[in-house]
């Protein structure tokens, strides 16, 4: 309990690593979707001309 | 060497180098990470000012320097596209930037809750490293905002290279204002002069912290450029046959 308490500085530190891990958490959720979705794109796209009769 | 260094910017090369080179990056770095923060948070004994406090530095020093390197590579990136027009130094600028953001919010966020016991404010107005922090952060939103607003690729690549390197300036600014003026922001601590002034069980996992982070942040940037190649190649032949392939590599 001590090591969670920080002394009186818990909220302090373990809200710094949680708001650390979050944004480290966004980034690569974003890096993902984003080329998911071009990915995705531009195959419907390149399909779609490949099937143009 | 030249040779080397035009086949890594090809584009299609770049693409298959970034998606094999990003595990070597991500794996190591976050068993860095693992390491520094255990050890920062558990085994590192207080500091004796501070107690138990100044565990903060080991994020809040890791995304500071990240928030200066990742605006040095936008920087240079702009400026090699600039002067020798490489098509994948501006795919590089265009990506590290929201990186680049993020992470100096991420500095100037721990640095607010680290202030707030310390020295009993969350944010000072008149502090040259607060305020060359903030002005960073603006720097990398304008830079995104001036990208987002100009519909022509080239122009836009053309007229962020020249805000990021006028930018430079305020990463001089960052780097020196804690010696050149009076501030609450301490003073250097790694690069101190006649080395470290932190004792090293602090400063281990504060080196492997900041190494972790950076091999992180490499691959976040890696996927983040291969992703920038292919939507500015989405028309080229080779990504046609990539998706066409019977593998059909994403």
């Amino acid at each position: 309990m001590e090591a969670i308490a920080m002394d009186k500085y818990g909220a302090y530190v373990w809200s710094c690593f949680a708001l650390t891990f979050v944004v480290y958490a966004i980034n690569e959720w974003r890096a993902r979707a984003r080329h998911r979705r071009i990915y995705r794109d531009i195959e419907v796209r390149v399909k779609a001309l490949e099937t143009r009769p | 060497m030249w040779t080397w260094f035009h086949k890594l910017a090809s584009p299609p090369h770049f693409y298959r180098l970034a998606k094999a080179l990003s595990p070597w990056f991500l794996v190591p770095g976050l068993a860095l990470i693992a390491y520094g923060t255990f050890t920062g948070l558990f085994i590192a004994p207080p500091d004796y000012q501070q107690g138990d406090a100044y565990r903060i530095i080991y994020v809040h020093v890791p995304s500071a320097y990240l928030s200066q390197m990742a605006y040095t590579v936008m920087a240079i990136a702009g400026g090699i596209g600039l002067i020798w027009r490489m098509k994948l130094s501006h795919a590089v600028a265009a990506a590290v930037a929201p990186l680049g953001a993020w992470f100096t919010f991420l500095s100037l966020a721990t640095g607010s809750i680290w202030g707030r016991p310390m020295w009993g404010t969350w944010w000072e107005w008149g502090d040259p490293r607060m305020m060359s922090q903030l002005i960073l952060l603006f720097l990398y939103l304008g830079y995104m905002a001036l990208r987002a607003s100009i519909d022509d690729t080239a122009k836009a690549d053309k007229a962020s290279a020249v805000l990021a390197l006028v930018g430079v300036i305020n990463l001089v600014i960052v780097r020196y204002s804690v010696e050149w003026w009076s501030s609450l922001h301490q003073g250097q601590t790694i690069l101190a002069e006649g080395g470290p002034a932190i004792d090293a069980e602090m400063l281990y996992p504060l080196l492997a912290n900041i190494l972790g982070f950076a091999l992180v942040f490499g691959s976040l940037l890696l996927r983040r450029v291969r992703t920038e190649v292919l939507y500015r190649e989405r028309r080229t032949r080779w990504v046609r046959e990539m998706i066409l392939s019977p593998q059909g590599q994403t």
